[in-house]
């Protein structure tokens, strides 16, 4: 973080957290502080412990040990008050309509926020007399937000708030919180897309196997391990010839991609051993590559 | 706290309303249990009788008399003549016999269709002569009888299982955890599952019972508001009593399973369709213990009886009592998620 960041206060302090199910260590003694008005991204594959993690920071679920503090102070009813979840599941009750099911959670609290900026945040206007059972699934998760937004949280947690949604779902998805993160809202999020986590979040935890085995922004932290840049050629293109490169390589989706800090020189290389790189295509690492390098296995395996 | 018990009380009500096929089977299976039965018992196709025989000796098959001979016949002895002759006016008994006079004498109720089979039977069992008796008071018809249970069990199944189905499903499902996430405490989420329950069903009891006395000229002796104290007070002590079997169970099936556990003991036990009158006392006494038992006892009393508050005081004060226990364990058990 730099100078600027450093000054914006803490929101969130976790310290040293545990939870231990019958056989599998959870949670194993993580620890993370989250600034105010920033998005926190907690990054892994399925099981990597992220819901039970975020779960125990709610509220929801019990831990087995370890610290959490907001704005300074452990949790209390305040804090209910003061944050929204989006849960990775939610049922709603059936039979209602959009507006009956927010207005609902409207009434659960003593200070709401006004119903219609929610609902214009929310882009819901079109559907506030559809029955909740008739949304698509970005709609669906639109207004698990709306929900999550109606005691005008300081805090928002959203727990793999995009899984399941196709593409353009999720970029309209992400263009809200984009909304949301425009008043200052702080913002945790788990999720196993990188490209999501790389979009939305200013700061993340990747976490596997209940601890977090990197921290940092995403950049950063790309650039901290990696020097490189990546060539990818289609297999193909060097399926038929024998060649060899002083860089470190692997076969990968269809690809050849080659590590590389000097593009001129193994461009130079590939053509000397008659490989075509019409269709080479040079990318940065990501946090895919990232979890990768760290964990040995794919983030979304 | 009021405005989020509301909160939910009304989003509870507009999700059962919308609910078309619920809905209509609530309104329905009752409405056909009550035409069936009146049909099945008024038309006299009962294959088993039930009679009170007056004697001092507990094994009344040894009563040497040609009747007491006769299979299918439930014989049961009677101390108190002035009790047997109450029960056969109720129907739990469909004759009222004393054998041990110079010449034998028999009661039945007149409005009663097992007690005609059965008189044709003595009669016809035996060449000596009977003494007929009239049963005192006005006769009551098996239907006005049967109304009350049916409206109990009418009470019994919505609260227990409306209630019990839609809090595991809730839990299940995860939209409990949701609302856990919210200020709404478990004893405020309880107290709109009952009220909600309870606004439904209440108007489906008016509406049976309405229906009921407009079609078959059902009696009411007593107070109406008397009445409706009592399937308030019943209602609330089942729903409580289903939200605490649902207090924390994830399972649908287990749910069903636990509920089932209950109704039937109290469909067969707390006199929906059958008296009681004949059983082993510890059985009489074990029915005690579920809260039809004493709703359908009050509710009899008040509609048969012209009964007043302090005649069904008792059953008054057990539905309270196991209202307020039940609704307590209820809410210090309740879980708002899966484990």
């Amino acid at each position: 973080m730099n100078n600027a960041a450093d000054r914006i206060p803490t929101i969130l302090e976790v310290q040293g957290l545990r939870k231990e199910y019958p056989g599998v260590r959870a949670v194993d003694g993580i620890s993370f502080l989250v600034k105010q008005g920033t998005c926190f991204g907690l990054l892994g594959p399925n099981g990597a412990g992220k819901t039970t993690a975020i779960e125990i920071i709610e509220g929801i679920t019990e831990s087995d040990g370890g610290s959490i503090l907001y704005k300074n102070r452990p949790l209390d009813r305040d804090f209910q008050k003061e944050t929204g979840i989006q849960f990775q599941t939610t049922a709603l009750q059936e039979f209602l309509t959009v507006k009956e099911t927010l207005l609902l959670f409207h009434r659960l609290y003593p200070n709401p926020a006004n119903f219609d900026e929610i609902v214009e945040e929310c882009s819901l206007q079109n559907l506030l007399s559809r029955d909740n059972r008739k949304l698509s699934g970005g709609q669906r998760q639109r207004l698990l937000v709306a929900i999550a937004l109606v005691n005008q949280p300081e805090l928002l947690f959203m727990d793999e708030p995009t899984t399941g949604l196709d593409p353009q779902a999720r970029r309209n998805f992400w263009d809200m919180v984009e909304k949301i993160k425009l008043r200052n809202t702080t913002l945790i999020l788990t999720t196993h897309y990188m490209e999501e986590a790389d979009f939305l979040c200013d700061e993340i935890a990747i976490m596997d196997k209940g601890k977090i085995i990197a921290h940092g922004e995403p950049k950063q932290l790309i650039a901290q391990h990696f020097k490189e840049v990546v060539l990818e050629l289609p297999e193909n293109e060097v399926a038929n010839h024998e060649f060899t490169l002083p860089f470190e390589y692997q076969f990968k989706y269809g690809y050849l991609e080659i590590y590389t800090k000097d593009i001129a020189t193994t461009l130079n290389l590939l053509k000397e051993q008659n490989i075509s790189v019409d269709k080479l295509k040079i990318r940065q690492f990501n946090l895919e590559d990232l979890f990768l390098k760290l964990t040995g296995s794919e983030l979304r395996s | 706290m009021i405005a989020r018990i509301l909160a939910v009380f009304y989003a509870r009500n507009l999700e059962f309303v919308r609910d078309r096929g619920t809905l209509s089977w609530n309104i329905m299976f009752p409405v056909v249990v009550l035409f069936g039965l009146n049909f099945v018992f008024s038309t006299g196709e009962q294959n088993q009788f039930k009679i009170g025989v007056l004697t001092d000796n507990p094994v009344v098959n040894e009563i040497d008399h040609p009747f007491m001979d006769i299979r299918y016949i439930n014989k049961i002895q009677i101390v108190d003549q002035d009790a047997g002759l109450e029960s056969v006016r109720r129907h739990k008994l469909d004759m009222l016999i004393d054998l041990d006079e110079p010449v034998a004498r028999y009661w039945i109720n007149e409005e009663s269709p097992s007690g005609y089979i059965v008189e044709k039977i003595l009669l016809q069992s035996s060449g000596e002569g009977f003494i007929k008796g009239v049963v005192q008071g006005k006769n009551i018809r098996y239907v006005e009888w049967l109304l009350p249970g049916v409206l109990g069990m009418n009470l019994m199944f919505g609260c227990l299982f409306g209630v019990g189905y839609v809090i595991v499903r809730y839990r299940k499902n995860g939209f409990l955890k949701r609302l856990k996430a919210t200020p709404l405490h478990a004893i405020e989420f309880i107290v709109a599952q009952v009220l909600s329950r309870l606004i439904l069903a209440i108007s489906m009891a008016i509406f049976i019972y309405v229906g009921a006395s407009y079609i078959l000229e059902t009696r009411m002796e007593g107070s109406y508001f008397l009445l409706l104290l009592i399937g308030i007070l019943g209602a609330i002590s089942l729903i409580s009593m289903g939200l605490l079997i649902a207090s924390r169970v994830s399972s649908e099936e287990l749910a069903g399973g636990l509920l089932n556990l209950m109704t039937w003991p109290m469909m067969t036990l707390s006199g929906v369709f059958f008296s009681l009158e004949g059983s082993p006392q510890w059985i009489q006494n074990f029915a005690n213990v579920f809260p039809l038992t004493h709703t359908l006892t009050a509710a009899r009393a008040v509609m048969i009886d012209g009964a007043t508050i302090l005649d069904i005081s008792y059953e008054l004060s057990v539905l309270v009592a196991t209202s307020i226990i039940f609704m307590i364990a209820g809410a210090l058990l309740f879980k708002w998620q899966s484990d």
